[in-house]
């Protein structure tokens, strides 16, 4: 059997799934269900400087292959993830972390990045700056190449630990923004958060989200996902991490194909919990039928 | 929590919107009455959530009210068909505070959970009433399942066109130690506000994942932030904290 295991940002993963920020809290809702010392990593519940109770419910509506989020960061703030949250997470998973942090500004991401550089499991910094369900921050960081810049060399400047950059897909030009975290230091880039959609109750005319707008993701949107992570991959010499509607092996090979290091898997979870031990399971199989060695090789091996 | 594949034993219609079904499969994650079940559905993302009405060993009873696509292909489904279903989810009914006189209050689709909470009432020996609250007659349901079960049983209609007209606040009872609710949210702050005693009511949200991971279906509490799916669906009368 080949390996599995890729290597991002200078640490290695024994395989490139990682379940995605939001549909993993802190892993022991899951770790009841399997063990998940089986996952490359997992980047936990987008975390802040201060707690957040997020959006009004409604938070969540169904469409056709996928759904609408609009949960809005809710998360009990950095100081009770380090202190609650990470020695639970801790008694439960024991490789490094990906931490997923989100801001208002950019000294909240300093902030929140230099309390969480100190702690040990964490091994990259997942900095969110396209979170479609808050105003006044998260996206609008992620729409602008000056300002997804400025948030890198901000973060960067507070910790020594690998800094992976998630990207909105609701821009215009996603290499652009994704050109700029690089030259700014980033030493990866995630791809891609929700695309921004809506849905109406036909019987009360109003949005079903009390948000009115959220993020569609599952698999509605992996062809979009793959196409920005190709695009990204292609223009940039960091590595690049790859989600959006992945679901299978296959999916999770495609996206190697397209550019991408590693996987992210997030709606999928939600629906399967075990769905991410199972694409784990069934990879390779898929690498036999496709006569894959070892997965590290595939990395942008689109033709 | 557990993932297994059930076998549908039967799917009766009880009015024109709410069916029965039964399944066959492995109960075993089902801890109390007043948990849910979450099903997936052949061509739908997200799976529906579906209060317990009973359950035994190898058997479960779940009563659902076409609302949509998801629920309407449901009631299109026969006998010998499989569903994949999420088990044991939820924190349930607490029977320990019930006292000798309980009282059950259920609207609509909220109805349900009661079923199996009074049976396992009335196997302690507890004299249970059961207030069903429905708009009209053509709605009512298992009012006679109640009846079997030895609960005294009273059906309260809006429109007045079955039992006593009203709501299920109408009926309640001179004297009843503890009370237990679902139904719809005006109808759990009706009963807040009318009730004598401290009790616990079920409440209803849309979820993404229904087991915790998501936070789609948070809400707040006297005692901090809540996930319907999994810190509920069943909360304490003192903990509820109604929003505007």
């Amino acid at each position: 059997m080949g390996s599995l295991s890729v290597n991002l940002c200078g640490i290695s993963l024994d395989n490139p799934v990682i379940p995605a920020s939001g549909t993993f809290g802190y892993g022991y809702e899951y770790a009841e269900l399997y063990d998940i010392n089986c996952l490359g990593t997992f980047s936990f519940k987008g975390t802040t400087r201060e707690g957040r109770f997020g959006n009004p419910t409604p938070r969540i509506a169904e469409c056709a292959a996928g759904m609408l989020n609009a949960v809005g960061l809710q998360n009990p703030g950095v100081e009770k993830v380090i202190s609650q949250e990470l020695p639970r997470l801790k008694q439960c998973f024991h490789k490094p972390v990906m931490a997923n942090v989100s801001g208002f500004s950019v000294e909240d991401y300093a902030y929140t990045c230099e309390r969480l550089d100190k702690e040990e499991q964490v091994g990259w910094l997942e900095v969110n700056i396209s979170c479609p369900n808050v105003h006044g921050g998260g996206m609008s960081f992620g729409t602008q190449p000056q300002a997804a810049a400025e948030v890198t060399r901000a973060v960067k400047a507070v910790t020594t630990k690998p800094v992976i950059i998630k990207l909105s897909p609701n821009v215009t030009d996603i290499v652009s923004i994704a050109k700029a975290c690089e030259d700014a230091g980033a030493d990866g880039i995630s791809l891609i958060n929700t695309l921004l959609g809506m849905r109406i109750d036909l019987r009360t005319r109003k949005p079903i989200l009390a948000n009115k707008m959220g993020g569609l993701s599952g698999p509605a949107v992996f062809p979009v996902a793959l196409r920005m992570v190709c695009q990204v991959a292609e223009a940039v010499r960091i590595p690049v991490v790859g989600m959006g509607g992945v679901s299978s092996a296959e999916d999770v090979i495609e996206m190697m194909l397209a550019g991408a290091t590693a996987v992210e898997i997030g709606a999928a979870n939600l629906v399967n919990p075990f769905a991410c031990r199972d694409i784990i399971r069934d990879l390779p199989r898929a690498m036999e039928i496709y006569h894959i060695q070892n997965l590290s090789e595939i990395i942008g091996g689109i033709r | 929590m557990k993932q297994s594949i059930f076998k549908i034993v039967s799917n009766t219609a009880l009015t024109d919107s709410v069916s029965q079904m039964v399944l066959a499969g492995d109960t075993s994650a089902i801890t109390a009455p007043g948990q849910f079940v979450n099903i997936r559905l052949e061509g739908r993302f997200l799976r529906r959530p579906i209060s317990v009405c009973d359950y035994d060993s190898g058997v479960l009873t779940i009563l659902y009210k076409v609302v949509g696509a998801g629920t309407g292909q449901m009631r299109g489904m026969a006998p010998g068909q499989t569903l994949d279903l999420l088990t044991g989810l939820g924190n349930g009914y607490d029977l320990a505070p019930a006292g000798d006189k309980p009282v059950l209050l259920g609207g609509g689709v909220g109805v349900p959970p009661l079923y199996n909470l009074a049976k396992k009432l009335t196997a302690m020996g507890k004299e249970v009433s059961v207030i069903l609250g429905f708009n009209t007659r053509s709605e009512v349901f298992y009012e006679e399942a109640f009846q079997a079960l030895g609960c005294r049983t009273s059906v309260t209609t809006v429109d007045g066109s079955c039992g006593i007209r009203g709501f299920v606040t109408d009926a309640l009872p001179q004297e009843y130690t503890y009370f237990y609710a679902c139904g719809p949210e005006p109808m759990l702050k009706a009963v807040y506000r009318a009730s004598k005693t401290s009790g616990q009511m079920s409440f209803e949200e849309r979820m993404g994942c229904g087991f915790g991971a998501c936070m789609g279906c948070s809400c707040k509490t006297l005692t901090g932030y809540k996930r319907i799916c999994k810190d509920g669906p069943v909360m304490k009368k003192e903990e509820i904290l109604w929003e505007a």
